[in-house]
């Protein structure tokens, strides 16, 4: 799997910003970061411990409510429903997967000291 | 255009111009239909339902007013077949090419002194129903000439309407044209029970006036019984004033006599239904109206259809006795013998007969269960597929099954649709049995075949798939039993045992409530957080730009002064937007996530709790202000409804419940919209159960009468628990009845006979619920891990959503305008 968590450091290394003590990032709950400039990612742990970051704005409604949805999966493919209108967006790619022309930004995430990281820039 | 003219708008003219018009692509005809009632055609044959709840609304057959010309309040007055014109009550002389007489029957009402008197009715029309209706509300007791079929549906009616009830039947026993002395004999029994007195044998010479010169009782040759209302049921006369006037050849008992092709002596005129005789006999029942109606639209056509008698086969539910009558019920073919079990400890009659050498079924009778009817009926004339015992036997229903007829055999009688008709359905797409009514129309008059529907569908490899979605092949009552039975406590458990993959957004919530519903603590307690939905997950209402919504809990809608002030100071502290619901409580909308804790803290201090407005769960028990302050009301109805509130608040179930309680029959608190409705009477509480507002509006439908306070709770504790062991998920109550096999009635059953032995077990469930009760917004208050979920942002638990914003609108905080204008659809799931 190309967990987010691998991606090669960049020449300018991005700005992580601290998310959260690891034992608050339960299982298929998401939470909410805000990051500077004052864009916002929702962050994500799925069952099976791997790391998600999208941007937290249901591009269909425009409320910034994405990490309140509920994580599951669509033929194995981890996602998580907005929980506006119940679109669902895949969490390895941000794709959506009710509308092949929308795609929300993914972040990158990092674990490291007991603490969640997430970049302050997307993918 | 051909011009056509059908007199009477019943359910025959009703069918004809249906089948006419899907026909007539070509539009050769031009249909008028003249009908003397104010409104137009409905399903006369389901017509005492709208005593059990059914509405006007119910009852209407499909709109036909786009294909053909409807007069409704106007009667034919005259025929000219000369110059083929009919005049009308309004003066309309309308010619026609082609002429179908439909004007039905009139009930038969037998020439005894006293038969006229206020409070005597016949029981055929919505207006008849009415003014039954109007009569029993100054009566006490009532009486039903005619011990009939429809005459114990009459008996049912006034049973409903609340009077002390009796039948009184010529013949030597009850239902004589369909069933025989055995089979009346339990019929009456079963009748007895629900206090319906029948008296058989028996003839009344008149009826006798009271004081105000209403009906008061029936003299019964010499012994009186009191009746203040009186309802007639003693058969019914062709109609046939118009063919006898316009010169047509009748029947021998009446009716313009007809032909193969339902044509009258003069080849312009056509007569259908209960005004036709064909061979000399006037068919009173839908199915043959219907094959008339056919044949004559194929006709009109240039068809070559013809009627040639139709199977008078009948199921029924009468008082909630399951009779069927079908084929030679009586055994009057040469030879015939009788294979009959006769229990009269389980309350089950079947009666087969069968011809001389037992090989070919001919008929038979069934009362007390009729499971066995769609699978035999459509046998009679063929070789018995085994033992005729065991055919009727209990556990034999399902050794006769659609699977082996041939596809000649008719599968719904009503509307004569074979099996092959099904089969090629089937080939041609129809996946379901709504697809399979809507292609074929079986299933669509009585319903009794629409079982054999769906083991047609299930023959032709048709899934019939209750999967709750991709993760569970199970629907949502049998995970609701797995989890019951093996003690299942977590989705992760469910999931590795029961389906495949992590779940979505439609198996999570639907297991939460499931789990919810067995009484696993918090709803946010450990694993049970992450499969609510957001509303569930926050215990507040998701608002488009991404606020919540905070309801308290205000039961019965009363409230004090002060606890007013409290709601209007938290709302004015927070900057909340406040609006009155519904459901009689108060409705503050535009909290942040991390704003929802202090405003709890302020409301719980102040006394409130959770009104669950975000839960799929009972929301609020409305009500009227009853006896305590109403000049006309007869019942407690704010107690009650309080009482009502907080025993089954928190209580999770598939959809959202909805009840209210009404102090009088004048019904302000709107129960029949609820899905739990209470109706004083001045003798207790009428519950009605079933009622929605919403997309499909749905009325409340009658459970049971009269009801005291303690058997009123104990119904709908069972009721309640009922819907939710069984109900698929995000089914109100009224879909649940609809799709429920047996419908109200086996509601009834389960939940006032306790036909299934569960109910001791589902008033334990309920009271499990009610001690296990805790309000869930004290429950995060007081748990700093739970309370920790209530932040905007991880790094910044207590920063507002930069992108929330408000707008002053009417001196309230509304969400400014939205980035996207309008909201898009949802996407369409399965």
């Amino acid at each position: 799997m190309t967990a987010p968590t691998t991606a090669p450091a960049r020449p300018a290394a991005p700005a992580w910003v601290p998310a959260c003590a690891s034992h608050r990032l339960q299982p298929e709950r998401g939470v909410a970061v805000l990051l500077p400039g004052g864009a916002q990612a929702a962050l994500f742990r799925t069952h099976d411990g791997a790391l998600y970051a999208l941007d937290n704005t249901d591009p269909f409604t425009g409320a910034a409510v994405l990490s309140r949805g509920i994580v599951g999966d669509r033929a194995g493919e981890p996602t998580v429903a907005s929980p506006m209108l119940k679109h669902r967006f895949a969490l390895r790619t941000g794709a959506s997967l009710d509308d092949p022309a929308v795609r929300l930004a993914a972040y990158p995430v990092r674990e490291d000291g007991g603490r969640v990281y997430v970049g302050a820039r997307p993918l | 255009m051909a011009r056509l003219i059908v007199i009477g708008n019943g359910m025959a003219a009703h069918r004809l111009i249906d089948a006419l018009t899907r026909a007539d692509t070509a539009g050769v005809w031009h249909a008028t239909a003249i009908g003397e009632e104010p409104r137009p055609a409905y399903d006369r044959v389901a017509l005492s339902t709208y005593f059990d709840g059914a509405t006007e609304t119910d009852l209407a057959l499909a709109d036909l007013s786009g294909r053909a010309e409807i007069r409704t309040g106007e009667r034919a007055t005259a025929i000219d077949r000369a110059a083929k014109t009919v005049t009308t009550s309004a003066g309309a002389v309308l010619g026609y090419d082609a002429l179908v007489l439909a004007t039905g029957s009139a009930p038969f009402i037998p020439p005894v002194p006293g038969a006229d008197l206020p409070g005597c009715h016949p029981y055929r029309t919505i207006d008849d129903l009415d003014a039954i209706t109007a009569s029993a509300r100054t009566a006490a007791t009532g009486a039903v000439i005619g011990g009939g079929l429809l005459g114990l549906e009459a008996a049912n009616a006034l049973r409903l309407l609340g009077l002390d009830t009796h039948v009184v039947e010529l013949a030597p026993h009850l239902m004589p044209a369909q069933i025989d002395q055995g089979a009346a004999a339990l019929l009456a029994r079963m009748v007895a029970d629900l206090g319906v007195t029948a008296h058989t044998g028996t003839a009344t010479t008149a009826i006798l006036p009271g004081p105000g010169g209403r009906a008061a009782a029936l003299d019964l040759d010499g012994t009186s019984l009191p009746a203040q209302v009186v309802v007639f049921s003693a058969g019914i006369r062709p109609r046939d004033d118009l063919a006898r006037a316009a010169g047509l050849d009748l029947g021998p008992r009446g009716g313009a006599a007809v032909d193969d092709a339902c044509r009258t002596s003069d080849p312009a005129v056509y007569a259908i239904g209960e005004c036709a005789s064909h061979n000399g006999t006037v068919h009173g029942l839908l199915a043959p109206a219907n094959a008339m109606a056919d044949t004559v639209a194929d006709r009109l056509l240039g068809g070559t259809a013809a009627f040639t008698g139709a199977d008078s086969s009948t199921k029924l539910k009468l008082l909630g006795v399951d009779v069927a009558s079908f084929g030679d019920a009586h055994g009057r073919t040469e030879g015939a013998l009788d294979v009959v079990v006769n229990d009269a400890a389980s309350r089950r009659y079947a009666k087969l007969v069968v011809s001389d050498d037992a090989s070919t079924l001919l008929g038979g009778v069934l009362v007390g269960d009729a499971t066995a009817y769609a699978a035999l009926r459509p046998l009679v004339g063929r070789a018995l597929p085994g033992d005729p015992l065991a055919l009727i036997s209990p556990a034999g229903a399902d050794t006769a099954g659609p699977s082996a007829l041939p596809d000649d055999a008719q599968i719904c009688s009503c509307n004569a649709v074979t099996k092959g008709d099904l089969r090629a359905a089937i080939d041609g797409g129809a996946a379901d049995v709504p697809a399979l009514k809507a292609a074929t129309c079986a299933g669509t008059s009585c319903g009794s075949c629409v079982p054999m529907l769906k083991t047609l569908l299930a023959d032709a490899g048709v899934e019939q798939s209750t999967a709750l979605c991709e993760h569970f092949t199970r629907s949502r009552a049998e995970l609701m039993e797995i989890a019951r039975a093996t003690g299942i406590t977590t989705f992760s458990e469910l999931i590795a045992r029961h389906g495949t993959g992590r779940g979505c957004d439609v198996c999570k919530p639907a297991v939460a409530s499931i789990l919810a519903s067995l009484g696993n603590g918090h709803i946010l307690a450990g694993e049970q957080a992450a499969l609510q939905d957001t509303n569930d997950h926050f215990l507040a209402n998701l608002q488009r730009n991404g606020t919540y919504s905070v309801v308290p809990r205000i039961p019965g809608g009363e409230i004090t002064p002060d606890r007013l002030i409290t709601i209007g100071e938290v709302a004015r502290d927070f900057g909340l937007y406040t609006k009155i619901t519904g459901g009689q409580r108060i409705d503050l909308l535009g909290a942040r996530v991390e704003q929802l804790p202090a405003i709890w803290a302020r409301l719980v201090d102040a006394g409130f709790e959770s009104g669950h407005a975000y839960g799929k769960a009972l929301r609020t028990v409305k009500s009227c202000v009853g006896t305590t302050w109403c000049r006309y009301g007869v019942q407690d109805s704010v107690t009650m409804a309080i009482d009502l509130e907080l025993r089954y608040r928190g209580l999770r179930a598939p959809h959202k419940i909805k009840a209210a309680v009404s102090g009088c029959a004048r019904e302000c608190a709107e129960a029949r919209s609820k899905d739990v409705g209470v109706i004083a009477t001045d003798k207790g509480w009428n519950l009605y159960v079933g009622g929605n507002g919403g997309f499909t509006p749905r009325h409340a439908r009658l459970l049971a009468s009269d009801l005291d306070d303690t058997g009123l709770v104990r119904c709908i504790d069972r009721f309640l628990m009922f819907y939710i062991r069984t109900a698929d998920r995000l089914q109100r109550t009224a879909a649940w009845l609809e799709t429920l096999d047996g419908g109200l009635d086996r509601v009834r059953a389960v939940v006032v006979d306790d036909a299934l032995g569960i109910a001791a077990d589902l008033e334990a469930d309920m009271a499990a619920h009610v001690a296990g009760y805790r309000d869930e917004w004290r429950g995060v208050l007081e748990d700093p891990d739970k309370l920790a979920r209530f932040a905007s942002f991880s790094n910044a638990p207590q920063a507002p959503d930069p992108t929330i914003s408000f707008t002053t609108v009417r001196d309230q905080p509304v969400p400014a305008a939205p980035v996207h204008l309008g909201m898009p659809a949802a996407p369409a799931r399965t």
